[in-house]
C-alpha cells in the first residue's frame, strides 16, 4: 500500500504506507522533510497538507481540536488537513497529499 | 549602559530553560544544597506543558495517574518552592563564557549577567519563538514593518495595520491598537477565533461599527520597498486575490521552538541535540549539563519522566563544582535529617 506527496518542489513521492499510522508518520518514514514538531500530538500545525479533493470524503473528517490547530498553519484551505491527524487504513491505498509552506 | 561587576549576580548553578526539568533539578539540586536561577524566553514557567497542552491531560508521571499540563508545572512549582529559585523570565540566554576564575558566566539579551560553576542546559527543543510567515521575500520587511510581537504600541501610531491571526494574541493586539493606529485590519482564515469571548465580542463590536475591519482570508503575499511594507496580497475562499494597502503587519501564528543561542555556546551538538553520558549528563565542557528534551543518548525518550531522572545524576555530579570542600552523602528525602533541612521541615 502507498500514499503519494508531493513535496515543496513540487515533485511527486510514492512512499510505502502501513496501517494505522498517521500520515505524517508515513511522510516522514518515507524520507521526506516535515517538521511535525510536537510528534503528532495536534499542538504545533506544522504536519499541515492539502489533501487531494478527490480522497477528502474518505476521510474522516477534522475535529475541533484540528480545525482549531489549523489556525497556526499557513495558507488554509478547504483542503487542508493536519497530517498526525490523518490514520491510514486500506481504504486510503493511493491517498494523495501536497505539502503545505511552513511544514518544512 | 555598561555593566560594571556588582551587575553579575553569582549563584550556585545556572539553569537555562524553566520547562519541568529545568524546574526539577531545582529540587535534585536544593536537597544538596545548591542555589539557582533560571532563565526563560517564555514569560512563565513550564516549558512544552505550560505553552503547548496546559490543559490536556498527561498519564505517564508516577503516582500521579493523571494531571494537565498547568497542573504539572503548578505542582512542580511547590515542590521546588523551598529551594527558592530566582527565574529571569522574558529573557533569551544568549551568551555563555568562562571566566578567569573558570567559572560560567551566562548574558540574557536584557542584559542579565550570572556566574556559577555550574549551567544546566535544559532548552527542551530550544527556545520558544512566534512562528514566521514563510512568504516568498517576506525577510525584507522583518522588523522593519512586518512584526511578530509588540514591543512599543507607540511604533504603531498612524499606521495602517493588517493584523493576521486569530487567537488571544492577535485580537488582544487588534483591539490595544485600534485606537493608535490610523486603521487596523483583522485578517483570519475562518470567522470563528479561539480567543477570550470577551475579546470575540470587543472586535466584532469594533467591526459592527466600523471602526475596524475583518477579512476572511488567507495572507499569499507582501510587497513593498526598502524594507517598507506598502501592501499585502489578500486570498478570500473562492475570489481571486486582491491587495491591501497597508504599511505595516503583525502576524500571530502561535509559537514554534527553534533552538537559538544555546547552539553557539561552545557545547558540542548534534542534529541540534546535546550528546551526554549517561552517568552524569555533563557535556563536552566541565561543569556544564545537559538535561530533558535537549540532550541525545543510546536509548534516550523523550519524556519528563526520563528528564526527572537526568536531574537527579546531574545534581550528583554538580555537587562536586559547587561544594567543592564537601563530600556528596546519598540519602533519602524519607529519612534524612540533613535533607528535611533543606526542604525547611526540621521544625
Ligand atoms: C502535545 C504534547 C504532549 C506531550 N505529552 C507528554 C506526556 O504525556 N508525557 C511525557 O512524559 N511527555 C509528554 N510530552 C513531552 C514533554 O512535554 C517534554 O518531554 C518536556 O516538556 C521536556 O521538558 P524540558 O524541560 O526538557 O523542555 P521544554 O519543556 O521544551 O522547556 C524548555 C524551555 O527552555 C526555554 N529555552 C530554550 N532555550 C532558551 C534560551 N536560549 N533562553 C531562554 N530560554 C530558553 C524554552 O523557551 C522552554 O520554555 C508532550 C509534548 C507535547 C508537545
Ligand atoms: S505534528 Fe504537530 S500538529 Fe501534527
Amino acid at each position: 500500500m502507498h500514499i503519494y506527496c508531493t513535496d515543496i518542489e513540487g515533485k511527486v513521492n510514492e512512499l510505502p504506507a502501513t496501517e494505522e499510522w498517521s500520515v505524517m508518520e508515513i511522510i516522514r518514514e518515507g524520507g521526506i522533510a516535515m517538521l511535525a514538531q510536537c510528534g503528532g500530538s495536534c499542538a504545533c500545525a506544522t504536519c499541515h497538507v492539502y489533501v487531494d479533493p478527490a480522497w477528502k470524503d474518505k476521510i474522516p473528517p477534522a475535529g475541533e481540536e484540528e480545525i482549531g490547530m489549523l489556525d497556526g498553519a499557513f495558507e488554509v484551505t478547504a483542503d487542508s488537513r493536519l497530517a498526525c491527524q490523518i490514520f491510514f487504513t486500506k481504504e486510503l491505498d493511493g491517498l494523495k497529499v501536497t505539502l503545505a509552506n511552513g511544514s518544512m | 549602559m555598561t555593566n560594571t561587576q556588582q551587575d553579575v549576580i553569582s549563584t550556585d548553578v545556572i539553569i537555562v530553560g524553566a520547562g519541568p526539568i529545568g524546574l526539577f533539578a531545582v529540587f535534585e539540586l536544593g536537597l544538596y544544597d545548591m542555589k539557582c536561577h533560571l532563565i526563560d524566553i517564555l514569560d512563565r514557567v513550564g516549558g512544552q506543558c505550560a505553552e503547548l497542552y496546559p490543559e490536556k491531560p498527561i498519564y505517564d508521571i508516577p503516582a500521579v495517574p493523571v494531571c494537565t499540563g498547568a497542573e504539572l508545572t503548578e505542582r512542580l512549582m511547590e515542590q521546588i518552592k523551598p529551594f527558592s529559585p530566582t527565574f529571569h523570565l522574558g529573557q533569551m540566554a544568549e551568551k555563555m563564557e568562562k571566566t578567569a576564575d573558570g567559572k560560567w558566566r551566562v548574558t540574557t539579551d536584557r542584559g542579565t549577567m550570572l556566574e556559577a560553576p555550574v549551567v544546566v542546559l535544559a532548552a527542551g527543543g530550544g527556545s520558544f519563538v512566534p512562528k514566521k510567515m514563510p512568504l516568498k521575500g517576506i525577510e525584507a520587511f522583518e522588523g522593519t514593518s512586518v512584526f511578530y510581537a509588540v514591543r512599543k504600541m507607540e511604533s504603531f501610531r498612524d499606521k495602517t495595520l493588517v493584523i493576521s491571526g486569530g487567537g488571544d494574541s492577535a485580537l488582544d493586539w487588534a483591539i490595544n491598537l485600534q485606537p493608535v493606529a490610523k486603521h487596523v485590519t483583522l485578517i483570519h482564515r475562518r470567522d470563528e477565533f479561539r480567543a477570550a469571548p470577551d475579546s470575540v465580542s470587543k472586535m466584532r463590536a469594533l467591526v459592527a461599527s466600523g471602526a475596524m475591519d475583518l477579512k476572511i482570508a488567507n495572507i499569499t503575499g507582501v510587497s513593498g520597498q526598502g524594507g517598507h511594507l506598502e501592501s499585502v496580497t489578500m486570498k478570500e475562499e473562492g475570489k481571486d486575490p486582491v491587495e491591501l494597502p497597508c504599511d505595516s503587519m503583525l502576524a500571530f501564528y502561535g509559537l514554534t521552538m527553534k533552538l537559538g543561542p544555546v547552539a553557539d555556546f561552545g557545547i558540542t551538538f548534534e542534529n541540534e541535540l546535546v550528546p551526554v553520558d549517561t552517568a552524569t549528563f555533563e557535556t563536552n565542557l566541565q561543569g556544564v549539563f545537559a538535561i530533558g528534551d535537549i540532550n541525545v543518548y543510546p536509548g534516550k525518550m523523550k519524556l519528563i519522566l526520563s528528564g526527572f531522572h537526568e536531574a537527579a545524576l546531574m545534581a550528583k555530579k554538580a555537587f562536586p563544582y559547587v561544594h567543592p570542600d564537601r563530600r556528596y552523602r546519598f540519602q533519602y528525602t524519607t529519612s534524612s535529617s540533613n535533607l528535611h533541612k533543606q526542604l525547611g521541615k526540621d521544625e
